[in-house]
């Protein structure tokens, strides 16, 4: 449910400028070759549409050229830019697998989410199959429903309540989630803390992430909160789903971004090609983006940077609350009482409906790149999949008996995947989902290595012999 | 077993390795991309000769150790063949992948040649080897436990970290020598590679006697380095004027000031 969408610089007039792959405005306009060369402002070419949505329409003349001059540099940008992805990825992994390697908690079975009733502690595998199949029919079927709902919401134009969805869900993610995971850091190293200085410390990350996400602030220190934040939820799924409902969940989610971003009546297009319709971007905070792009246009384009802003907090919102809603069936109510919990349920859905919001907006023309520096746009990855991604290389970590051959094996997959997913994007040149290949690789990877790798290097080991 | 055995171990190993990513690898975003995609295909020729390794002992089913051992050397020598058999299809997809550039973009020149492949591609796979072979192990030394109470040998460690550090460079030559041989079409450089694969590889059947494996793997690796510099175009000259610092087109690509 994620996609991917990359800018590839090109060369205009001598002079180089950024390009926007609109891909969905491709399939609905009859402009769509030229929308999909849109150069940066700077580009003073007369275009009269240009207030449309903040950007420049591309002019015929400059497409035919730009045809041209792109195959070359597509390239050698495009490295650029998967390097760009690599970064994050590998440092959202990273950050999971050390904290699943060292704090216990994240391996200890307390529970499962609401979403999974059933228990896989069952006494026949038939039994457990069959409780996983259906744990992941659940899962599936409110991501399915939360989807279609926000989809509702913004054709209805309610955005006031993905507004309040949005924040709510980052907050409690920035705040509530924080604050257990450094509560189990300081337990696993024994550290000594008083609350004063922990409600400082807490109450400092959230702020500034929630400006930093929803609002303005250093490029780096979005996407490491972005980072942070992915890998937060990350931790949560990898804790609270059984092992073979989190293989089963990640198949079928990639199936299921693959069916949603591609086919026609899927509920992530229609999104899109409302929001283009509505010349709007949608949730720019719920992307990580590797450029300075989304800053420069909140600050520029306010109703639409407010609009984004409470879009991009709907989405963490409902993710958190999720999360917290299962863990507190765990743990001390917290105050959190079921009423509560119902209405926030009502109100927000799953964290897998929002890859749909990542996707229109990745999907949408962004507002003007016009003061950025005319150098690479950058590519955008919904944290959708840095979650997903994270998931399946820390679930790795945690049950593999090949250990550190399967976590890294997994990883190399995940990273051929996604550099593939951007060989695709390069040539189709539209919004992709970015979960099934990697997803695949990973999958058939994990269990691969697991199985037939490990022992074989395990026996080499043994004898020391070398391949 | 201490902190020390694993930092130690892990630089042994792969310390120059890194030292060459630093220096060659990470300013070039298309190197790193193919640097990778060289670790995923030795990683699918890893895990289809632990395939056939798995469905032989399968099929054998003995739990006699001897017989385990021979399915095993079995397992190396097809493993062996089928990592050379992954370079060779590397290279044929990375021409592949070029031409299908140069005809796209109209360009005369390639991003990147394939001299720079190869070395990339010798490196990804040296890369994977070397991580496959000795993470486990590292992973260990950090534990509890110490090395060759029953009788093996105490410097377990310690000569695997010796044996990945020869491995990795000799995936490089291999790597260089392989393709370049490959555009000329000279094919018995590469049945010299997959021989002197299988040598290396064989050596080590005779662990933990190290002296018969460690040093003639070294001799090895340094023949294998010597054939891979001249093949990719050095020469002693070449060699003096870049230690004198007087090499004037290494210079300049490189701005330095003379």
């Amino acid at each position: 449910m994620t996609e991917l969408s990359a800018h590839l610089p090109q060369f205009q007039h001598g002079q180089l400028t950024e390009n926007f792959p609109d891909n969905h405005l491709c399939n609905t306009n009859d402009n769509s070759e030229r929308r999909r060369h849109d150069n940066s402002e700077r580009r003073r070419n007369d275009n009269p549409e240009s207030e449309t949505n903040g950007q420049p329409q591309n002019r015929a003349q400059q497409v035919v050229e730009q045809d041209e001059e792109d195959e070359e540099l597509t390239l050698k940008y495009g490295a650029k830019h998967v390097i760009m992805l690599f970064a994050p990825v590998t440092l959202c992994m990273v950050v999971v697998v050390a904290t699943i390697k060292s704090v216990s908690f994240y391996t200890r079975k307390d529970g499962q989410l609401i979403y999974t009733p059933f228990t896989e502690d069952t006494d026949t595998v038939g039994q457990r199959a069959l409780n996983s199949i259906l744990n992941a029919a659940i899962m599936i079927s409110v991501i399915i429903v939360m989807t279609i709902l926000l989809v509702v919401l913004y054709k209805y134009r309610c955005y006031k309540v993905i507004h309040g969805w949005l924040i709510i869900s980052s907050l409690l993610l920035l705040f509530f989630f924080s604050f257990i995971y450094l509560g189990e850091v300081f337990k696993t190293y024994n550290v000594a803390m008083d609350y004063i200085t922990l409600a400082l410390m807490i109450w400092n990350f959230g702020v500034v992430g929630m400006i930093c996400i929803h609002w303005k602030g250093p490029l780096r220190l979005q996407q490491a909160y972005l980072i942070m934040i992915s890998a937060l939820m990350a931790l949560v799924f990898i804790k609270y789903l059984p092992e073979w409902t989190a293989w089963l969940i990640l198949a079928v989610i990639s199936v299921y971004d693959l069916v949603a971003v591609l086919c026609p009546k899927g509920p992530l297009r229609m999104l899109v090609e409302t929001a283009q319709e509505r010349n709007e971007t949608l949730f720019p905070a719920l992307i990580y983006s590797s450029t300075m792009m989304w800053l420069v246009n909140m600050a520029e384009e306010d109703p639409e940077a407010q609009r984004k802003a409470s879009k991009s907090s709907t989405y963490d919102k409902q993710a958190a609350a999720n999360q917290i809603q299962n863990e507190d069936a765990d743990m001390d109510d917290g105050g959190f009482n079921p009423e509560w919990e119902q209405q926030r349920d009502s109100r927000i859905g799953p964290l897998e409906s929002t890859p749909e919001s990542r996707a229109a907006v990745q999907a949408l023309p962004s507002n003007s790149q016009a003061s950025e520096d005319p150098e690479e746009r950058g590519v955008k990855l919904g944290l959708g999949d840095f979650i997903f991604y994270s998931v399946l290389v820390g679930k790795a970590s945690a049950t593999a008996s090949g250990d550190w051959n399967t976590t890294l094996a997994c990883f190399v997959a995940i990273l051929i995947g996604l550099c593939l997913t951007l060989l695709l994007l390069a040539i189709f040149k539209k919004a992709l989902p970015a979960l099934p290949i990697s997803i695949t690789f990973g999958l058939v990877f994990y269990f691969a290595t697991d199985n037939l790798v490990q022992p074989f290097m395990d026996q080499l080991a043994f004898h020391q012999f070398y391949i | 077993m201490t902190t020390a055995v694993f930092i130690g171990c892990s630089f042994i190993a792969f310390g120059p390795v890194l030292a060459l990513c630093v220096c060659t690898i990470a300013a070039e975003p298309l190197s790193l991309v193919f640097l990778i995609t060289g670790g995923f295909f030795w990683l699918v020729s890893l895990l289809l000769s632990s395939l056939v390794w798995f469905i032989a002992v399968q099929i054998g089913g003995s739990n006699n150790a001897s017989v385990k051992k021979n399915f095993l050397i079995f397992g190396v020598v097809f493993s062996v063949l089928l990592q050379e058999v992954f370079r060779f299809a590397y290279y044929k997809l990375l021409k592949k992948a070029n031409k299908g550039l140069m005809t796209v973009s109209q360009e005369e020149t390639i991003p990147i040649s394939v001299r720079q492949l190869s070395y990339v591609s010798g490196l990804g796979f040296g890369i994977m080897s070397g991580i496959f072979s000795l993470v486990n192990i590292l992973t260990d030394s950090l534990g509890l436990g110490s090395a060759g109470i029953y009788g093996d040998s105490p410097q377990y460690f310690l000569s695997s970290a010796f044996m990945t550090l020869a491995i990795v460079p000799l995936h490089v030559f291999w790597g260089i020598v392989f393709f370049d041989a490959c555009e000329k079409k000279k094919w018995w450089a590469p049945a010299l590679v997959i021989l002197s694969h299988l040598l290396v590889s064989g050596l080590t059947f005779l662990n933990p006697q190290y002296d018969g494996s460690l040093v003639p793997s070294y001799i090895i690796m340094m023949l294998m380095g010597t054939w891979a510099f001249f093949t990719a175009g050095g020469s002693l000259r070449n060699l003096k004027l870049c230690l004198m610092c007087r090499d004037k087109d290494f210079l300049l690509a490189n701005q330095h000031p003379r």
